[in-house]
């Protein structure tokens, strides 16, 4: 049988190359299969009684293979590559997730021969606007929605922003109140610091120790001006799930507008305005295996909304600017892939979660989970090791070839303390030591035991 | 867990990045960190510094052309708390503090060294113009510190500080090369910083001008007299933080002959003004000595002494002078020895230690 060695960068393929060259290998090479990702697209294929030989040498050269597969007639079936580095395990989905194969294919056509322009009269513009329709389509029946409830956006922050500022810029002349929560995402909670800036009221409501938002202090905080509730469907640090169907229900009989960011739920749980009494709703793709670069907000009442891009008719007005067709493409691809898989998800996911807890908890003294037990986002496992620094442990794994993340992915690159943890009332020593475990498909239980095995070794290296 | 695992500090220059580039290929399992020691509000004006945002992102492309991890961390609290808080208290003394000497041993070869251990490194390693040498004297490993091959380049006046439990776990991969072998390596190497120019100035000082630095840090101090050294007051000056021993431009005085900034009387809030050959400085105490491999002197000890870090090592006398303290001699008077800068003794290529001007 034959055996393919995948690398992790063009680079450390040709090194790959070079070396079995040297030391008188024989190899050849092979494209990769569609299914299997990784950062060369070439594969190097090497005889079975070599695989020994060549693990050895490469721990030697320092090369780093990312998956040894062995070459079947039905494809590629994945080895444990026996003493060779790491091969990198993704557990960081509540930052971004790989795009699905699925996806891509359905956006290829829209990066090369379909240019058009969706407001095109002929046929190439007709084909970008059947294409944007029927990704409309598709997001609408992941929400629960009717298709003319979707407005296509650059990204869940803004997504966020026509969704709170868009309800407020309609009632500039009036200003008014926002209730909001104080674990909502950067992109819901500055705009409401920048209201209050221009003389709108915004009242932050607490949440409990596991994260959670009582709909009793919401319909408490209600004033005879609130026009606006935003609460986010799940958190993205400690994935802890809202009630919006109480949050929604309070709303709608006070007959005020209810957003929720449902950035982090969508694909991982049922989002659904049909059976949640919500007026707007923001999503991500590349939260759910589509690309970056497009969101959306579902918006029963559209003509509501004041847009916060002016200019040509597009979106119905809500958004003016091209579409972004490949994108849009994507997000609807993403939407049905999401769909389709939303059955299986939470209880194969949950448990992968929940087996990397059970292993972890059983291998560290004192580790503690932050977020709700029960109601929680299926994949999120947020925990905090005492007496160990989180941004360390973090990098540790990193260099061990696993994936996580210390809360929100930081654009700077450094991480200050997580505004999530503070307002669970998190003592600053369990904040320090928190890191976050988001899952998503492509993990196996095999992989899910070796994370918590490394997780726990590191963690006894680190406190020695 | 790994063994050969090195946690290189990148300041997104030439040396760090070929000490990166070597030790990768003696077959290390390199990995790149970068400080971040600016306060956010800072961001802009320090753009072109040493370690500002641009820094960052030369360091980070480095890593990527080597295809080894790069974390960014940040340190600016560190850095406030053990750097610029003793730069300007040091000023505010009268003295005139060497913040380099202080980041090498508090936070690049403390807090990051520390960090590094808990990183799973076995050594850290930075790109300084130095060399560390392990012998074995009756059994037990001793480290001693030598000079930096290129004699222009050496920058071992800064790691006097450096203690055995330090020593051990570094490593200067470019203290044996000559800086243009240090660029060509970077240029064959493709690095896109191999024809970077060095840095000269102190990484937070934008400009150089360090006297906005302090004033914008919001230090001003009473102004007071300028006097000669028989004590006759010649002028009046504006905060002793503003003057260094040996200064002669800016003083403020109009003279025949010029004036040279010779004593700052923190007491007296007096600057202390006088001719050239007022600053040379025949013998002077040193305090806070370390010694590097041995311990201080018991009578005395012939070293080569060297009182900034422009300033020849020249022949001197160490005799101990009390607790934490010793009286250095020169053989021929030396000019301008200022308070605040590090003494380093020198035998040969060999950093014996050092310590702080009193």
């Amino acid at each position: 049988m034959k055996y393919a060695l995948v690398f992790h960068t063009t680079h450390q393929t040709m090194l790959a190359e070079e070396a079995l060259s040297l030391n008188g290998f024989f190899f050849d090479t092979l494209p990769l299969p569609k299914d299997i990702k990784a950062g060369c697209t070439l594969a190097l294929s090497v005889k079975e009684e070599d695989v020994a030989g060549i693990v050895g040498l490469f721990r030697n050269e320092n090369i780093v293979i990312e998956g040894l597969y062995a070459v079947t007639e039905h494809g590629w079936r994945k080895e444990a590559a026996e003493g060779t580095a790491a091969v990198p395990f993704y557990l960081d989905c509540n930052a971004t997730t790989p795009v699905a194969p699925e996806v891509v294919n359905a956006m290829l056509p829209f990066l090369e021969d379909e240019f058009g322009n969706a407001s095109s009269i002929h046929s190439y513009g007709r084909m970008a606007r059947s294409a944007i329709d029927q990704a409309r389509e598709h997001v609408a029946a992941l929400l629960g929605a009717d298709p003319s409830e979707i407005v296509f956006t650059g990204c869940g922050s803004e997504a966020n922003n026509l969704a709170v500022k868009g309800m407020a810029f309609a009632r500039l002349g009036a200003r008014g109140h926002v209730i909001t929560s104080a674990v909502e995402h950067a992109s819901v909670l500055n705009v409401c610091r920048y209201l209050e800036t221009i003389g709108f009221d915004v009242t932050y409501l607490p949440v409990d120790s596991a994260g959670m938002v009582d709909p009793c202090a919401v319909e408490k905080a209600i004033r005879h001006d609130t026009f606006l509730i935003s609460v986010q469907w799940a958190n993205n640090e400690v994935g802890t799930v809202q009630p919006v169907a109480a949050i929604g229900e309070i709303a709608r009989d006070r007959k005020i507008l209810f957003h929720s960011d449902a950035v982090q739920a969508a694909g991982k749980a049922a989002v659904d305005a049909l059976a949640v009494p919500v007026d707007m709703m923001t999503i991500s793709a590349h939260k759910f295996n589509g690309p970056k670069g497009v969101g959306a907000l579902y918006v029963k009442h559209p003509h509501r909304l004041v847009p916060l891009i002016h200019g040509g008719k597009h979106e119905r007005g809500m958004r003016a600017g091209t579409e972004n067709v490949p994108g849009i493409v994507g997000i609807g691809a993403a939407a049905m892939l999401a769909m389709e898989r939303i059955g299986e998800y939470p209880e194969r996911i949950s448990g992968l979660r929940d087996l990397l807890w059970r292993e972890v908890s059983a291998g560290v003294s004192g580790v503690a989970l932050n977020g709700h037990p029960e109601e929680r986002l299926p994949n999120t496992l947020n925990l905090s090791f005492p007496g160990i620094d989180g941004e360390s442990l973090l990098i540790n794994l990193d260099l061990e070839g696993i994936k996580a993340s210390t809360g929100a992915a930081c654009s700077s690159g450094s991480i200050a303390a997580s505004h999530v943890l503070e307002a669970m009332r998190v003592p600053a020593e369990r904040i320090k030591g928190s890191i976050r475990f988001s899952l998503g498909f492509g993990l196996t239980e095999e992989d899910v035991r070796l994370v918590a095995k490394t997780v726990v070794e590191v963690v006894r290296r680190m406190k020695k | 867990m790994p063994k050969h695992r090195v946690a290189v500090l990148m300041s997104g220059g030439v040396d760090s990045s070929v000490a990166a580039l070597v030790l990768k290929r003696q077959g290390f399992d390199v990995f790149g960190i970068t400080i971040k020691v600016w306060q956010e509000e800072c961001e802009k004006v320090q753009r072109e510094n040493c370690c500002g945002p641009r820094a960052v992102a030369d360091a980070r492309r480095v890593c990527e052309v080597l295809d080894i991890p790069f974390y960014l961390l940040n340190y600016s609290r560190e850095f406030k708390e053990d750097v610029i808080d003793y730069f300007c208290a040091e000023y505010r003394r009268g003295r005139t503090p060497n913040p380099c000497i202080v980041c090498n041993q508090k936070l690049k070869f403390g807090r990051l060294l520390a960090r590094a251990r808990e990183l799973g490194a076995a050594k850290i390693a930075s790109g300084h113009y130095a060399s560390i040498e392990e012998r074995y004297d009756g059994g037990v490993s001793k480290f001693s510190l030598r000079k930096g091959k290129d004699a222009k380049k050496d920058q071992s006046y800064f790691l006097f500080e450096l203690a055995q439990d330090q020593l051990c776990d570094i490593l200067f991969p470019v203290g044996g090369m000559d800086k243009a072998a240090v660029r060509g390596l970077a240029a064959g190497a493709g690095l896109p910083v191999h024809d970077k120019p060095d840095s000269v100035e102190i990484c937070f000082i934008p400009g150089d001008d360090y006297k906005a630095f302090l004033s914008a840090q919001g230090i001003a101090m009473p102004s007071g007299k300028i006097v000669d050294t028989s004590g006759k007051v010649v002028g009046r000056h504006n905060g002793i933080h503003l003057y260094t021993v040996g200064q002669r431009k800016g003083i403020g005085v109009a003279a025949k002959k010029p004036y040279y900034v010779v004593r700052i009387d923190p007491r007296e809030n007096t600057v202390v003004v006088g001719g050239n050959d007022d600053l040379l400085v025949k013998e002077f105490v040193v305090e806070m000595p370390h010694w590097i491999a041995c311990g201080g002197p018991q009578t005395s000890l012939c070293v080569d002494a060297k009182i900034r870090y422009n300033a020849p090592a020249v022949p001197a006398v160490v005799h101990p002078a009390g607790k934490a303290k010793v009286r250095v001699v020169f053989e021929e008077p030396q000019r301008a020895v200022t308070p605040g800068q590090a003494a380093v003794f020198y035998q040969g290529e060999f950093v014996l230690g050092g310590g702080w001007i009193a």
